[in-house]
């Protein structure tokens, strides 16, 4: 992005209120994608299980919005919205959530595992932490080739608890890389309540005990992700090393199918359904300065259906990988 | 010829292949320390001073990290040579090893290659259990890494380099008996064969196995130290008037079948050596090979020279007791006739 818009100014010129624009329609086509995997999935078009995004879309675009298309990321089991955001191909996510040949991934990876390389995304690493060393090894990569490229490795509060992370933490500290740890801490592992898990108020506390940064940001405001994220990566790219930055937000879905929630309270979900990342860029939009209006919003609405209509039928329309295939890919020279 | 150790022969491909390429580097902890060990085994010593300590990077201890970094670094254009002081801490790192580089290739579908190499110290060497194992079967049991386990000096460095250029996770696992590590590494009761290693350019290919020694009457198939001890049960079987062929498969990862298989087909007869514990083992895998493939050429039933399913022990009495002798050897190949 070519706007360095981080925050609201009193008046906005074009390129902030197309960059406004922008992540709204970013954060919108990850929810719309999301509500029809759901339906898909309920369906039985979808052979696999899900983890979905809904609720925590102004993390995966806030901070990939301060990223280049060189630039790395290393996501997890919840990984639909980081690959949207990222910019892998939404057809090509689609068929390999439909397991067929065009996928992402060829139908070998499935819903935890999209990704694609030339965009910077290797396949999402499901093994709850352990992105955390594989970004750290792909930012000393870019230090050693001076490439420039910065790397974020996004996970969870549950991940913030595995070895792997604090190893990699460590690393990336004492070798200054080009890191942005992204904990987006939306509550619950599974159904595990963080407070069970965490002494710490704020995951963000133990930046400090590995000489890093860290900060708490607001993970349902995407200007504030943003803007912490563009730091973070104007630090790394100076050489000064990573960042622990800790999104507080909600899944406004369950862990994965077939989850009632009976963990948490009504009530608690009725808050943040109030704090919702989505309505409430949508309401920034429609006030001043930008006061943009329903029907622009409802040409991006109209934009989004359009891509996820696109990418439904592509992968509707795909053909199944062979049985055969299971052989194909063990080793490099086997494709 | 210039004469080699199995250590200066690594040395030696290390150095070929990062002043070939320079993605080619090397992390592992205490490796170029100054003052300090060149790794556990001084495989990597006098490295730094060539090529600073940007790639022959010391590590904290942080074997996870350690896999993970490489994994990262290998799938971003770099080919990283990582190592373990013991064979035995891969097991801190086997979610790095297992689930990350062994199935990105594959889960990619094709997309994103892992060149690393991890090499690894196996052998038990009056150390205790932790750091002693030989954990070579493990590796062979896991679709997408390859597996090397060199025996000889010349190998040794061969090996290395095509690892170094392989598109794969490459394991190479390093015996530490035949290392040849001088000085105050030196190992007690070690072999440390030394062999000729051309000055040339050469590369050893990943999935030939090699005959150390021709027969009739019996197949010997080892790996690392147990490649030794077949050999010295050769020598004494020979003796007997029983002339055993020894096969060094030198990959486990893809494994020379043929090679096994002919030597099995021409002597009627199999003992297969590991160092590694018995069940479910390495020495399991190419005896169901052979049976599958080979049964009707055989003339006795397959033997397996194993250590015994405990931990490695520490009493020298007891470790003798475990790793396989010459005279275990010679007295399965006997049991044959």
């Amino acid at each position: 992005m070519d706007t360095a818009l981080t925050s609201l100014t009193e008046t906005p010129t074009c390129a902030e209120s197309a960059l406004l624009l922008d992540l709204y329609r970013q954060m919108l086509l990850i929810r719309r994608f999301e509500e029809r995997c759901n339906a898909l999935f309920l369906q039985g078009r979808i052979p696999s299980t899900l983890h979905l995004y809904i609720g925590q879309e102004a993390v995966a675009v806030g901070v990939c919005s301060a990223l280049g298309p060189e630039d790395y990321i290393t996501s997890t089991h919840r990984p639909h919205g980081h690959a949207l955001a990222k910019g892998v191909n939404p057809g090509a996510i689609m068929a390999e959530l439909y397991a067929k040949a065009t996928g992402c991934c060829k139908a070998k990876g499935g819903s935890m595992h999209v990704g694609d390389m030339e965009v910077g995304m290797p396949p999402a690493i499901a093994i709850v932490g352990a992105g955390a060393p594989i970004a750290v090894g792909a930012a000393l990569s870019a230090k050693m080739r001076r490439s420039g490229q910065i790397v974020v490795c996004f996970f969870g509060e549950g991940g913030a608890n595995e070895g792997a992370v604090h190893e990699a933490m460590n690393m990336a500290a004492i070798w200054r890389l080009p890191v942005l740890f992204v904990c987006e801490n939306n509550l619950y592992g599974a159904s595990t309540p963080v407070s069970q898990v965490v002494a710490v108020k704020d995951i963000a506390d133990r930046a400090a005990a590995y000489g890093m940064p860290g900060r708490v940001v607001d993970g349902n405001d995407v200007l504030a992700v943003r803007e912490a994220a563009s730091e973070a990566a104007a630090r790394a790219r100076r050489g000064e090393g990573p960042t622990l930055i800790e999104c507080k937000t909600y899944r406004l879905c369950g862990h994965s199918r077939s989850d009632a929630c009976n963990y948490r309270s009504r009530e608690e979900e009725a808050e943040w359904r109030a704090k919702d990342p989505l309505l409430r860029l949508q309401q920034t939009l429609r006030d001043e300065p930008f006061r943009v209006d329903t029907a622009a919003l409802d040409r991006i609405e109209a934009e989004v259906t359009a891509v996820i209509d696109d990418a439904v039928a592509f992968a509707e329309t795909s053909p199944n990988p062979a049985a055969e295939d299971t052989l194909k890919h063990v080793f490099w020279e086997d494709r | 010829m210039p004469q080699m150790t199995i250590a200066e022969a690594l040395r030696e491909g290390i150095r070929e292949e990062m002043r070939r390429d320079p993605t080619v580097f090397c992390l592992g902890e205490d490796i170029g320390v100054e003052g300090g060990f060149g790794g556990a085994f001084t495989v990597t010593l006098g490295l730094s001073e060539e090529f600073g300590h940007e790639r022959i990077l010391d590590t904290p201890i942080s074997e996870t990290g350690i896999a993970g970094v490489a994994i990262g670094a290998a799938m971003t254009g770099m080919r990283p040579i990582a190592d373990v002081q013991y064979g035995d801490f891969l097991f801190c790192m086997m979610d790095q090893l297992a689930n990350q580089a062994a199935k990105m290739c594959y889960m990619s579908g094709g997309t994103v290659k892992v060149p690393l190499v991890m090499r690894a110290p196996v052998g038990s060497t009056r150390r205790g259990a932790q750091h002693a194992q030989s954990l070579e079967a493990f590796f062979t049991h896991i679709p997408g890494l390859k597996v090397l386990a060199p025996s000889t000096a010349y190998d040794a460095k061969g090996l290395l380099k095509s690892a170094v250029r392989d598109d794969n996770p490459v394991l190479l696992f390093e015996h530490k008996l035949l290392y040849g590590s001088k000085g105050g590494r030196a190992e007690k009761g070690a072999l440390s064969p030394v062999g000729e290693v051309p000055e040339e350019e050469y590369l050893v290919p990943i999935g030939k196995g090699a005959i150390r020694r021709e027969g009739r009457d019996v197949t010997l198939v080892g790996k690392l130290l147990t490649v030794y001890r077949a050999l010295g049960a050769a020598e004494t079987l020979a003796q007997e008037g029983i002339e055993a062929e020894v096969i060094d498969p030198r990959t486990l990862v893809p494994l020379d079948k043929e090679l096994i298989l002919n030597s099995v087909r021409k002597t009627g007869r199999l003992v297969v050596v590991e160092e590694d514990n018995r069940t479910n083992g390495w020495a399991a895998e190419i005896a169901a090979m052979v049976a599958e493939e080979a049964f009707f050429w055989l003339d006795a039933p397959i033997r397996r020279v194993s250590a015994p399913d405990t931990p490695p022990p520490f009493a020298p009495v007891m470790e003798e007791f475990y790793v396989p002798s010459e005279q275990r050897v010679i007295e399965a190949a006997k049991s044959l006739f």
